[in-house]
């Protein structure tokens, strides 16, 4: 049912650049990995203490295996959207199939990788994550370009169902190249009493990126939390957003933003929660910081209701970094620079992706290194 | 000796004259209590002091230790032993009170309070504050403790109150004014201390205290006395008295 991981086939600058985003290459604290190199699934497996909870297929044998999985593909995400959609219709390489079984509580989280090596790749991949019924777990998914790689491509579409009564938190560590183009294309559908919540975190530069996962919160009860943490900087033009339509009896939405630009980084933040039940709460929250004259940043909430009951609201806030911050800070003995350093990485806190512990560590890591190092 | 001397300070707000032309010295292990109504300069004074943007020093200058400090920097006056604590601290997203702690006390994030630390910090009733934001959320007198609690960490030689005890509840004022008398009173340190209210007075032992309206000092004797007279009279009436002293503080 598994294949066994071969992550030797991964160039090892890249392998390193990987576990920078997150990949643990051990295993030891995850329940699954798997990764997609270039246009080839060469890991695709799950822990053998979780054998039997959770299933991890790439999607091309996994359709093969469940004729019935054509029922959950192109259902969420429609293929005639736009021209990115059409050619992951036409054509693609592969993507991960995940399945948490109905009641089992995944205590590690599975590990996805999309890792770009070759140059003027386009990479084109589908991913489709079935949550089933009161099952708990958590995916953190790396997307990694080589820094070696000059230009390329990744077009990605991931449909992702949370079924009656589960947990789904998913994760997502963004550290494409400087000339990487990425569109990814993802929606989620949350049944009665589930929960999904997304996190972004995108760290690195990137050349261009636009994306507006969709979740559709059906279920009496269900919840969509998205929360993302950006750093837009060096010339980054960054497109993002989320949507939610709130159509369940008793729906909830939330949106946190945190995001940076500097150093002639573009950065527009949407966020649309739509309430469609006359019993639905949405809440949307935008704090932007800006650093210099040559970037921008713009923060875009959009609030619909369409019945009588319903009740959304949202903040937003975007400027320059709070000198009377700084200045507090330094009356501690910090230097300017290092207040600025402490607030940055404040401000892009972690502990707003409700991750476990351990999880919760590793990223802080991740958006500490990044931070940090300018 | 003198920890502090300020030489004919003057000092503008948004262009209007807010001190005028002040003449002190704060003396070596001691505390120093200043009165004042609101918006008579006590925080533009303590402000200026610590270096703080928004407070332009037209004349004048600021003597700590011996070094002329009037156009340096404010971590470089803090790392000279200047702390101040705040009466209205901001809030700063995402910056964990136990991590600022730790920076106070010289550690990284990574470190660990010692268990003398750690005991300081239930003391102060912070230890359930410790991954909160710092400030976010936080009462009157919790701001307070923890203003004190960083300041005593940061080891200061001078302390620089503004109000410790405004919109604090009756405990946290006690603990913190016992808090401030036992960091003086171990250190050897000096502190400046503004308030509106006498009550600070019962923990705190000061010998020095004075008046400071419309941006100029008046009246330095004991501070109980000071703070009857206020009481009694009002400020005006009180800087009006013919027994005021204007030269500086004198032990009766």
């Amino acid at each position: 049912m598994s294949k066994p991981t071969d992550l030797t086939k991964i160039p090892h600058k890249i392998l390193e650049e990987a576990k920078q985003a997150g990949l643990e290459t051990e295993e030891k604290n995850r329940s699954a990995t798997f990764v997609h190199l270039d246009q080839q699934t060469i890991a695709s497996k799950v822990n053998e203490l979780y054998e039997g909870k959770l299933e991890l297929l790439d999607i091309k044998v996994a359709l093969k295996k469940y004729p019935w999985l054509e029922d959950y593909r192109w259902k969420l995400v429609d293929k005639d959207k736009d021209e990115y959609t059409k050619k992951v219709a036409e054509d693609y390489s592969g993507g991960y199939f995940m399945r948490i079984f109905k009641g089992a509580e995944i205590a590690f989280p599975l590990q996805s990788c999309m890792l770009i090596s070759k140059q003027n790749l386009e990479q084109r991949v589908h991913n489709i994550i079935i949550a089933e019924e009161d099952s708990k777990a958590h995916i953190i998914t790396s997307c990694v370009q080589h820094s070696n790689v000059p230009q390329a491509a990744h077009l990605g579409i991931s449909e992702i169902y949370v079924k009656k009564g589960a947990l789904l938190n998913f994760t997502m560590i963004h550290q494409w190249g400087e000339n990487t183009f990425v569109r990814p294309r993802s929606a989620t559908q949350i049944d009665d009493n589930a929960t999904f919540i997304s996190n972004y975190v995108c760290m690195r530069p990137v050349r261009d990126t636009q994306m507006y996962p969709a979740a559709y919160c059906n279920g009496e009860n269900s919840r969509v939390i998205f929360n993302s943490i950006v750093y837009g900087h060096k010339n980054s033009l960054l497109d993002l957003g989320s949507k939610a339509v709130l159509t369940g009896k008793g729906s909830k939405a939330e949106m946190v933003s945190r995001a940076i630009t500097r150093d002639g980084s573009k950065m527009i933040i949407r966020g649309l929660i739509d309430g469609d039940n006359s019993d639905c709460k949405g809440h949307l929250e935008c704090q932007g910081l800006i650093f210099d004259d040559i970037s921008f940043m713009q923060s875009i909430p959009e609030l619909i209701a369409r019945k009588k009951g319903v009740e959304i609201t949202h903040e937003a806030a975007v400027g320059k970094i709070s000198e009377k911050e700084i200045t507090y800070l330094m009356t501690r003995k910090l230097s300017r620079e290092q207040a600025v350093s402490l607030i940055i990485r404040g401000f892009m806190d972690v502990s707003i992706l409700g991750l476990p512990d351990a999880l919760n560590k590793e990223i802080k890591k991740i958006v500490d290194a990044a931070a940090g190092a300018e | 000796m003198d920890t502090l001397e300020v030489h004919n300070l003057s000092v503008k707000v948004e262009d209007k004259l807010i001190l005028k032309d002040l003449n002190f010295s704060l003396k070596e292990g001691a505390s120093h209590i200043l009165f004042g109504p609101n918006g008579s300069g006590k925080t533009t004074l303590i402000g200026t002091l610590m270096g703080l943007p928004g407070y332009e020093v037209v004349s004048g200058k600021i003597l700590f230790d011996g070094v002329d400090i009037t156009e340096k920097s404010i971590d470089e006056r803090a790392k000279m032993g200047m702390i101040v604590s705040f009466q209205n601290p901001p809030e700063i997203t995402g910056v964990k009170l136990g991590d600022l702690l730790k920076l106070c006390l010289g550690k990284t994030a990574s470190d660990e309070f010692s268990p003398e630390e750690s005991a300081q910090i239930e003391e102060f009733r912070l230890t359930n504050f410790l991954h909160r934001d710092v400030n976010l959320g936080f009462s009157g007198g919790e701001r307070k403790r923890s203003e004190i609690l960083q300041l005593i960490f940061l080891k200061p030689k001078l302390l620089l109150l503004d109000e410790p005890d405004s919109g604090v509840d009756v405990e946290s004022l006690r603990m913190i004014a016992i808090a401030i008398q036992k960091y003086v009173e171990k250190t050897g340190s000096s502190a400046l201390l503004i308030t509106h209210k006498g009550d600070i007075l019962d923990y705190i032992k000061a010998l020095y205290g004075c008046i400071l309206l419309k941006g100029q000092f008046h009246c330095f004797k004991d501070p109980l006395r000071i703070y009857e007279e206020i009481k009694k009279l009002g400020y005006e009436e009180c800087v009006a008295c013919r027994i005021r002293t204007r030269e500086g503080w004198k032990v009766e």
